[in-house]
Order: structure tokens, then sequence, then C-alpha cells
């Protein structure tokens, strides 16, 4: 992991909003990238991450706001007067140059003497473990090593920023874990701050240093992969970010960091988790895994076991309320698990400290 | 991409070029504004005025042009007028040999676009190969070619009698049969590239899906195929039937004088003794306009298909 | 594999393209075999010769094809080049450059010489330089090729430049690349095949036309087409024959061409 031992801001999206003739793709969006940082844009598609990075990148204009790169703007940039470089998530590279060329590319718009160009070029290459490759065209390359002359690329001209919009997607699942790890290894080896756009969550937690979950452009919730999933902050960002059952309960009694929540209108839970809660209707957040099944009789909630999907290392438990509504329980695949059947009366037990009670 | 065609944000610097497309545009708003609006209303304006005998105009307005289209009015323009029948005729038999011409080529040319197209590999790109180059062939030597060979003593004829198929040397040239066929002929090839291009993108497991539901070939050729590949048969058909209405090779070479066309009408007024550039224009004028409305109803179909 | 369930098979379809074949080729066979044909009269056939490809090159009419041809070939590099130029430039300003104002027209502009019919095209322009006093010759020629050539030479760019992805562009520009270089340097060479394939569309549209040429051309000057069409007023010789057959095989080697140019583009991507 990179060390934060200066919280410099690398990127400062400040209120930025984003229209289109129809749609408006960002809604006063702000948000702070520090330096040397690892920082993922998380969302559906369509959320507007995309669109967020590409008026980083410079592709396409802000209809208000600003943005800062290192304290100044550079929202009046075109693409090609940005000190930011993109990995495009088809890698866009130049089919008509060979693997030198297109890494040089950067280099040479940038009037790097050719004796310099050669030795960067072969630096970045050699990074991304291509040093024989140079000649070659990029269609005599596998997708796994396109995608590191499209890396070596955008990283040989030394961005300030680097953004990276899904370059993994069009890899193969096997190749794509390799590649993260690769990855987070260059982030933290060359200092550079990376900006990455997925869809894909795991990739997200297993690689950022930070997260910002984004939907309807507007960003839902900024935070490590811990705090995200562990404390989402509102029912999308709970919802997006893993499984999660999502029970409604009325909240009668609330100091503004715990609360006491009435269940199917007669089991009360104490929630410590409650950060922001008011009384009235709200949402308790409970992951599968939190939860566990026992003896109907010994537990204050119990339900009807309504359909087992087996999932090899787990088992999911769906249990049917007596209001019709469905919890799904996660049950460890090993020897001494009590796996119900269907139809059976179980009781379900809380984990409450990782209960969390999100308003609606 | 659909997101960047709708992009006109006040700030875009989407495209590349963005701010550029007026001056882009510009030599081809000159050439073409320059070179041919200007002139198309210009030939408009001539159709205005009056004719000078040894072609040209005198700059004073006149109907004249258009009502010698329609009106006989005697030798001396003084006699009572009556109806004129002659170009009327004209534009009557080119609009029937024009239609004749393009519904043989889509007789043909259909067949012949769904057969390429379904080649596979290689035999596929000659297939295709071998329609294309008479669509690159000198229209000029393509009519030359087969005026020498339907001539009365030409090889069509001494091929036929040869075989006893006939006796005496068939009257095919310089009638309006040998102009139909010409016409059929030059155009051919317009009729089966767009078509081909269609078929091309037709979606095979329609047909699978048809037959499955227990459809024979010739009803999903009528009910699926040919509704889905109508694009391409319109653009084939305006293909054929705009340069078959204006045409001027096939009834000069192959047409006697009593197979004139709207074409060789035009031409005549501006090359022969016959000069008459006011009256030339004129026609001309209600040749652009019956194109232009079969054009318009054409895009009318496509934004209608579109929306 | 059985025909019968073979749902693109249709009975009679393969006849009618063999039909369709032979109705488009016969005509051009026939001339190209009597162009070899040793006799004086077009009729009969006299023994295999070159002796009116020699008649071509060196008999009398010579010298008026040999002008000819130089006419006609100027005329359609210059209109070929030129017209590739101004559809490249509006190639770019209709795909490249978003929103701007008129740019709906301009592709009715573009394609405004496809739609007028051919003869009305040469009637307007005969009255244009006429009115304007503008002597006819080689430069009346060569500028309504041009405009007539554009929308031939547009087609094919803006068919390829369409199929090149706009990201291209922008990882140019995001490596420092001016709107200039990265013109230059990655638009140009990915639309390539599709300019070679305009210019050769147009350099042939020019090459072949007659009707247009027939009427701006003036008294002093003639090209292939309306030379040979002159000659043939008075009859089919076998000189033409000869011509014709050449003629032919200059676009058949422009067809091949043609084609290949679009075949390397696509292996390319």
């Amino acid at each position: 992991m990179s060390l934060h031992e200066t919280n410099k801001i690398a990127i400062d999206v400040d209120n930025v909003t984003k229209r289109y003739a129809e749609v408006t793709a960002l809604k006063n969006v702000s948000l702070s990238i520090h330096d040397n940082e690892f920082f993922t844009l998380l969302g559906p598609s369509g959320c507007g991450k995309t669109t967020l990075l590409r008026t980083i990148a410079g592709f396409e204009g802000i209809s208000e706001g600003d943005i800062r790169l290192f304290g100044d703007s550079i929202i009046d940039l075109p693409p090609n007067k940005r000190p930011v470089n993109t990995v495009f998530q088809q890698y866009a590279l130049f089919p008509h140059m060979s693997v030198m060329e297109n890494v040089a590319f950067g280099l040479r718009r940038q009037k790097v003497v050719d004796s310099e160009v050669r030795k960067r070029t072969g630096e970045v290459l050699e990074l991304v473990q291509l040093s024989g490759f140079a000649d070659r065209l990029p269609s005599q390359l596998s997708g796994g090593q396109q995608q590191r002359v499209a890396l070596a690329r955008a990283l040989a001209p030394r961005p300030k920023v680097l953004l990276l919009d899904e370059p993994l997607s069009a890899l193969d699942l096997k190749l794509r874990q390799d590649v993260r790890v690769e990855l987070q290894q260059i982030q933290a080896n060359t200092g550079i701050t990376f900006v990455f756009v997925t869809h894909d969550q795991e990739e997200a937690l297993t690689m950022s240093n930070r997260i910002a979950v984004m939907s309807a452009g507007i960003v839902q919730q900024v935070g490590t992969s811990r705090d995200i999933y562990e404390s989402p902050e509102n029912k999308f960002v709970a919802d997006f970010i893993g499984d999660t059952n999502l029970i409604d309960v009325e909240i009668v009694e609330t100091d503004g960091r715990q609360a006491t929540c009435l269940l199917l209108g007669n089991v009360q839970l104490i929630c410590n988790n409650a950060k922001g809660a008011t009384k009235g209707r709200a949402s308790l957040s409970v992951r599968p895994e939190r939860l566990s099944l026992g003896d109907a009789s010994n537990s204050s909630l119990s339900g009807t076991v309504s359909r087992l999907t087996y999932l090899g290392t787990d088992i999911h438990v769906a249990v049917n309320l007596e209001d019709g509504e469905v919890i799904d329980v996660r049950v460890q695949n090993s020897e001494d698990a009590r796996i119900p059947d269907t139809g059976d009366i179980v009781g379900l037990n809380l984990e409450l400290d990782a209960a969390r009670v999100l308003m609606n | 991409m659909a997101m960047q065609d709708i992009n006109q944000g006040k700030n875009t610097t989407t495209h590349t070029y963005q701010g550029l497309g007026p001056s882009l545009l510009m030599p081809t708003w000159l050439m073409i504004g320059i070179f041919l609006v200007l002139p198309v209303l210009m030939m408009l304006v001539y159709s205005f005025l009056t004719k000078e005998f040894r072609g040209g105009v005198i700059w004073e307005f006149s109907l004249n042009a258009y009502d010698q289209f329609i009106f006989d009015r005697g030798l001396f323009g003084d006699d009572p007028p009556k109806m004129e029948w002659t170009y009327i005729g004209i534009f009557w038999r080119s609009i029937l040999q024009a239609g004749i011409a393009t519904l043989l080529c889509l007789l043909i040319g259909f067949p012949t676009a769904w057969f390429i197209a379904t080649r596979v590999g290689n035999s596929k790109s000659i297939w295709l190969f071998l329609i294309t180059i008479p669509y690159w062939v000198n229209l000029l030597i393509r009519t030359i070619s087969m005026k020498f060979l339907i001539r009365e003593n030409g090889p069509a004829n001494e091929f036929m009698m040869s075989i006893g198929l006939i006796d005496a040397p068939l009257q095919m040239i310089n009638t309006n049969f040998a102009v139909q066929l010409g016409l059929f002929y030059s155009y051919l090839p317009f009729m089966v590239l767009p078509i081909y291009a269609s078929v091309e993108r037709y979606n095979f497991s329609l047909s699978e899906a048809a037959a499955d539901l227990y459809s024979s070939q010739w009803v999903t050729l009528r009910k699926i195929i040919i509704p889905t590949v109508k694009p391409g048969i319109i653009a084939g058909c305006i293909l054929v039937f705009v340069p078959s209405l204006g045409a001027f090779l096939a009834p000069d070479l192959l047409g006697g004088a009593k197979s004139f066309m709207i074409g060789s009408l035009i031409e005549d007024q501006f090359g022969g003794q016959a000069g008459n550039w006011p009256f030339g224009a004129a026609v001309s004028m209600i040749l652009l306009s019956m194109v232009l409305i079969v054009l318009t109803f054409y895009a009318r179909l496509q934004s209608r298909r579109a929306s | 594999m059985n025909a019968k369930i073979d749902i693109r098979r249709f009975p009679g379809f393969s006849f009618a393209t063999y039909l369709c074949l032979f109705l488009l080729y016969t005509p051009l066979i026939i001339v190209m075999i009597y162009s070899f044909n040793d006799s004086k009269s077009i009729m009969l056939w006299g023994g295999f010769s070159f002796r009116w490809y020699e008649d071509v090159f060196w008999g009398l009419e010579a010298p008026k094809f040999k002008q000819a041809a130089i006419n006609s070939l100027s005329i359609a590099i210059g209109a070929a080049v030129t017209a590739t130029t101004i559809a490249l430039s509006a190639a770019v300003a209709m795909l490249r450059a978003g929103h701007f104002r008129g740019k709906g027209a301009s592709l009715g502009l573009i394609s405004l010489p496809l739609m007028v019919p051919e003869i009305v095209t040469a009637v307007a322009t005969l009255i244009f330089f006429s009115a304007i006093g503008f002597a006819s010759g080689h430069a009346t020629i060569l500028v309504a090729h041009i405009v007539f050539c554009i929308p031939f030479a547009y087609l094919p760019i803006a068919a390829r430049m369409q199929g090149i992805e706009a990201s291209y562009e922008q990882a140019a520009q995001d490596l420092y690349a001016t709107r200039f270089e990265t013109f230059r340097l990655v638009l140009l060479p990915l639309v390539l095949p599709g300019v070679i394939s305009g210019f050769l569309l147009a350099f042939i549209i020019s090459l072949d036309d007659f009707i247009i040429t027939n009427f701006v051309k003036g008294a002093g000057i003639e090209t292939l087409p309306t030379a040979i069409f002159g000659s043939v007023k008075q009859g089919i010789k076998p000189n033409i024959m000869a011509i014709s057959t050449l003629m032919l095989l200059v676009s058949v080697v422009i067809v091949t061409l043609s084609y290949f140019a679009n075949r390397s583009g696509q292996g390319k991507k």
C-alpha cells in the first residue's frame, strides 16, 4: 500500500455538473483525490463515472463547476495540454504503429529528445514486462499484452495522474486477477495517482485506497473499502456493494447514534450503528453472512425456509418472514453446519453490531 | 456514442475537431454552391427568358418555354392554342420506359443480389467482384457494345440465324425495344449492389424462425425477407429509375428518331440545330422537379422508417 | 448438405444470377473478341490480329485519340485529387467536429450532385459558364468534374471514418498531440484505405463522364468519351472496339486496386 505521508490533493473536483441535451450526467459532484492514491470510481453503468473521468481527461467539457489539478484549474485546457494520461477501455492502441511507436507517441509530442525517448520507452516496456515485443503491431498481441501496452503508453510521459477507464473489463477472469495485483504494484512503485473507473465491486474493494460510489450522476459515498462495505451511508451503497438484506423497520427511539427499532410491529432490536437516524420508517441493512439460523423457539425472529441455493463454499437460505419479506442467510458449507429443509421453521439470529440503520 | 451525438453542452470538447466544422466544409460549400446550386438557379431564370435563334437567350421575361411545352400555337405563334402532345408524350414514354427498366432490373437484380450475398468465403468475393466490374465500366462503352451486338447484321442476329431461330435478321436497333434493353442493361448493376448490401445485413435466423413457425420458403420471402430488405430495394429502384429517366446515351445510340426520351429532347435544344435554350432549360426544370419529387418521397419514407 | 433444408436457397435464383452476368458481360466480351478481328468489316471474322490496336496507337486517328486520352487523364487526375481533398475535409467536418449550424444542410449539399440528373447538371453548368462569359475548355470541364466527383469521393471516406472509433484520436490528444498532429499521425493513416477508394472512384467517374463533358467542353477540346462518341456517330469502326477494350481494362485494373485498398484496411483492424 502506498504511504500517505502528505495529504496533498491531486485532483479537486469542485461542484461539477455535466448536462447533455436531455440528461444530466453529473450533478454537483465534488471529490478530492489525494496525491499518490489509488482512487476508484465505482458504480453501475450509466452512473456517470466514465463521464467524470472523461471530464478530468478533457474529452468532455463541463456545464458548471471546476476541476483543479494540484491547485490549478484545468477546465479550459484541451486534452493535449493536460498533464494526465488515460488507459482506454478498449485500449485504443494505434493499429498502424508498433508497440514501440505507440509507447513513444506521447514523448515525441512533448518534443523529448531521441535518446531520452528510447531510454524511457525501454524502461516502461520493462516495467510492464514487454521488452521483447517492441516491434510488434498491436494486432499481433494478446488481450493481456495489449492492456500492458496501453498502460505503458499512458505511463511513458510520466503523467501527474493516470486515468484508467475500466481497463480490465476486456480481459478474462483469470488474467484480470493477475493484472489487479500488478496494477497495484505499479501504482505503488511509480507513485503516480491512479483514478480507476470500474463497475466491478470486487475489483474496487481489492485494489483501492479509497472508493467513490456513484449512482445517477451523484457521488453516494466516499471512503475506504472497509467503510463502504461495513458502514454504507445509504440504501443504494448498502445494496450495490455486496449482498445485503434491507429489512423494513420502524425507529421508535434514537439519540442519533443508537436506535431502537421495531420489526414486524413486535420484535424490538437495539442497533448501535445508527448514525443520522431519526424516528419513523427506516431500513435495517444486514449482510447475509452476519445472520445465522437457530431454533425458532430460541429466537425473537423466525420464518419459513422457502428456498435453498447451493453455491459450493456457501449455501444460501431464503427465509420468508411472516409479513412476506424474504431474508437471505449465508451458511458456510462445513461438516457441522446445520442445513434446514425447505418448509422448516427456523429462528434468525442477527449480529446487532453488523446491522446498520439506513433512513429511507 | 449515442451520448456524444446528442452532446450539445456549451463547454464541450468531446469532438476532436470541435468548432472547425464550418471552415472544413467551406470548400464543399463553395464548390457545389457556386458550380451547381447557382447554375441550377440560373437555369431556372433562363427558362423564363426569350430564345435567341442561334443558341443563347435574350434577357426578356417570357413564358414561351413552358407555353411551348403544353400548347401548339402554330408556326408563327399566333394561332389559337391547341394542346401540344409531343413533349408530354416524350415525358410519358420516358417515365414508362424508366419504370419498365426499373421493374426488369428488380426482377433480375433481387435474385442475383440474394444469391451473391448467400455465398460463403472466397466465392462470394468473386461473385461480388464480377458484378462490380460492369458497374465501373464506362457507360458509353457499354452502350456502344450493346449497339454493336444487336445491329441488323450483328452477332446477336447472326447467332440466332445460325441456330435456325429466325430466318431473317430481326430489326432490333433503332426501336423502342433497343432503348428499353439499353436502359435495363445500363443500370442493372445499380440495382444489384444496394440490395446486396441490405441482404448482407439480413439476419438469417429470421428465416429460420419463420420456417420453424411453418412458413414455406416463398411465404418467408414475401412476408419476412422482402419487408426486411426493403430499404435496399427502394434505394436500388431509385438508382435505376432516376438516371433512366434522364438517360441520353441509350436513346441516342440505340433508339431511332422515334425513340426520343427526355434526355434527347434536352440535348437537342443545346447541341442540335433546333437550339432553344429557354425551352431546354424549362424541360430540364420539369425533369429536375420530377426527380426531386421522387427523392422527397423516398426521404419521407426513410425518415418514417427511422422514427 | 441437403439443399432442401437450406433456408438461404431459392430455386431459380442461381439461374437469375447467371442470366444477369450473361447479360452484363456478353456485349463486352463480344466487343473484346471483335477488337482482335483482322477483317476490315466488323461483321465477318477474318482471323486474329492486333491491327486495330496498332491503328489506335499509330493510325490515322491516333493523334486525335492520343490528345483526347491526355485530356481525359489530366482532367481525371486533377478532378480526383481536388474532389478527394475536399471530400476528406468535409468528412472530418461531418463526422469529427460535433454539432454546428448548417450540418444537416451540408449533407444534402454533398449529395446534391448525385440527386440532380446528369443531363440537368450539364445544362445548368453550360448556362452558368455561358452567362458569366467563361470560355469553355479544359477549365470548365475540370470544374464540372470536381463538383460531381465530390460525393463519389465522400462516400467511401465517410464510410471508413465512421468505422474508426473516436478513442484513437482521443488517445492521441491525451498523449499531447495537437489537432493537426492527431489528424496527420492517427486519423489520416487509419482512414487512408477509404481515401484511396474515394480517389479511385472519383478518378473513374471523371474518366467515364460523357454527358456533362459534352455540354461544357466547347468546340476545341475532346476527352476520350466525347471523341469516341463522335466517331461512333459515323458507325462503329473496329478501332473503336480496340479503344473500348483498352478502357475496359483500365476499369478492371481500377476496380481491382480499389478492392485491395479496402481489403488491406479491413485486415489491419
